[in-house]
């Protein structure tokens, strides 16, 4: 019973005192502010960079090759090698010291710093699924006189997107985490506000409150990617 | 330690010229917060707002005025001179004192609350204005920042779990397991730093926190031996853990603690120096010292 009195009292101190309550829900929308635009920006620099990735490869096997897009697939080649080469609180921090460096706000930084961050890893998960689609598409779609944009929007995406999308929320959810990261460059998310009650009272139980909303988002996220799942298997003859 | 050497020289290369107030009048157009647009991102200069508009390098006070807020960096983990009250905002008798400074200058008190370790580098990059976050002078800092009129006087002192015979002297504390906040006074006393402290430890296993706070929750649940950490805060976290923390009452150290501005931002500091000076002589830092133990 001793240790009922323990707990209660330490989630009183860590919830209702003072309305703290208000605190993990402020720093919940900061956590989700920064996830939802790194979710944006990373999938659109993901998908930009397979194509061009996946372009210049087919484009290399038709034996002409333009140099702009030879470019382009070193540019997406340097910036993968680099961002899934360093660690992400680092560029984060160059990030928000040099770029962003005259905004006190981290909140911009963040959301860039994930999105780039985000955007590589992305980027061969979607190129991972044009390439899983059998080339007899690409052809098929090509001599019933589409363009090769229009195959690529109309015929190979949406047939790679439902492949990728396990490995797509795996990122998103390695993403949602990875932004308590973001306290590093003084973004009041959710871990930052959740240590700053712990030091007020002097106790961890913050930590145990904060690590529940965190799973209830996956949780929530996991549920959302089965229902996408599940209409999409609707259509699937396979 | 080696991520953050990295941090520091990849930032050396991409902010090479980063420089706070005066010092580089060469540089003709370039705002005070932006001279190190050498090698920023164009992108960047429509990013600042209103810390853009035109001043002439080393007028901190009319860039501050012209923003109408001065941004203060600190971390609130460390009471009482700062920490955060139950709506989470920072308090304490430096945001007090920091008020007073923006009321003097008739603008907003904006307050950043990031890690200790963070604040000279966020102060070079020109996150804020100035930091006040209990922040000792000594020699190294003043190689990096310019130093207000020293406001309070503190000290080192060593913390152990109640019960604990250790002595607070560098013999006995030589070789044992100390925890600290990361980057403090503290910090560097523990690592027997010769350099920043008068330290005789040696090869001390030291715990770095970031904050004061969680160091001592450190030694009240037997992670490590002692603590060593600046007098006031050392009084308030032993007072709100009685039952397992003791305050030794030797005095490692001596220091002082001030403000800290960017070179050359004289202008800037001599507004903080009236301030302070002001509020020292009328009593007011004992009386919000007092205050805020209290809380």
């Amino acid at each position: 019973m001793q240790w009922l009195n323990k707990v209660t009292a330490s989630l009183y101190a860590a919830l209702i005192e003072g309305e703290r309550w208000k605190l993990y829900l402020r720093g919940l929308g900061k956590t989700l502010e920064i996830s939802a635009g790194a979710v944006v920006l990373g999938i659109l620099i993901g998908v930009i960079v397979a194509i061009i990735k996946v372009s210049a490869v087919q484009k290399k096997m038709g034996g002409h090759c333009g140099v702009l897009l030879r470019a382009g697939e070193w540019l997406c080649d340097v910036y993968l090698t680099v961002i899934r080469g360093t660690p992400v609180m680092l560029q984060l921090m160059i990030i928000y010291f040099s770029v962003f460096a005259s905004m006190s706000d981290g909140t911009l930084a963040a959301i860039v710093g994930f999105g780039i961050n985000s955007g590589a890893y992305v980027a061969e998960i979607v190129r991972s699924g044009i390439q899983s689609i059998n080339r007899g598409q690409t052809e098929a779609g090509r001599s019933l006189g589409l363009s090769a944009g229009m195959t690529m929007r109309f015929i190979i995406l949406p047939q790679a997107f439902r492949n990728i999308l396990p490995a797509l929320f795996n990122e998103f959810i390695t993403l949602l985490k990875e932004t308590s990261v973001a306290s590093v460059i003084a973004v009041p998310d959710m871990v930052k506000n959740a240590t700053n009650i712990k030091t007020k009272i002097y106790n961890i139980a913050p930590l145990y409150v904060t690590a529940l909303i965190y799973l209830v988002l996956v949780v929530g996220l996991t549920v959302v990617q089965r229902k996408i799942e599940g209409r999409l298997r609707e259509s699937d003859r396979r | 330690m080696k991520k953050i050497a990295f941090l520091l020289a990849a930032l050396m290369l991409l902010t090479a010229g980063l420089a706070g107030c005066g010092g580089n009048s060469d540089v003709g157009a370039d705002t005070p917060d932006n001279s190190q647009s050498d090698v920023q991102d164009p992108a960047d200069s429509g990013e600042a707002g209103p810390e853009d508009a035109a001043a002439p390098a080393g007028d901190a006070v009319a860039r501050i005025k012209d923003a109408g807020k001065i941004v203060m960096l600190t971390n609130a983990q460390f009471p009482p001179f700062e920490y955060t009250d139950d709506a989470g905002a920072p308090v304490g008798v430096d945001p007090d004192l920091a008020q007073a400074i923006a009321d003097e200058l008739g603008v907003e008190l904006e307050i950043i609350d990031m890690d200790f370790d963070g604040l000279v580098d966020a102060l070079k990059a020109g996150k804020g204005d100035f930091i006040a976050a209990g922040f000792t002078v000594s020699e190294e800092r003043l190689k990096e920042v310019d130093f207000s009129t020293e406001y309070v006087t503190s000290a080192q002192m060593v913390v152990i779990p109640k019960g604990s015979d250790l002595a607070a002297d560098d013999a006995a504390l030589s070789g044992k397991t100390i925890s600290v906040q990361e980057g403090t006074t503290g910090d560097f006393y523990a690592s027997g730093d010769q350099d920043m402290t008068a330290s005789q430890i040696a090869d001390a296993n030291v715990l770095r926190f970031k904050s004061g706070i969680e160091a001592g929750m450190a030694v009240a649940s037997g992670k490590a031996d002692a603590m060593i950490i600046d007098e006031l805060p050392a009084t308030k976290i032993v007072e709100s853990q009685s039952d397992a923390l003791e305050l030794l009452p030797t005095k490692l150290t001596d220091e002082q603690y001030a403000f800290a501005v960017n070179k050359g931002c004289e202008d800037l500091l001599e507004v903080i120096n009236k301030v302070l000076t002001e509020k020292i002589d009328d009593g007011t830092v004992d009386s919000l010292v007092n205050q805020h133990m209290g809380v």
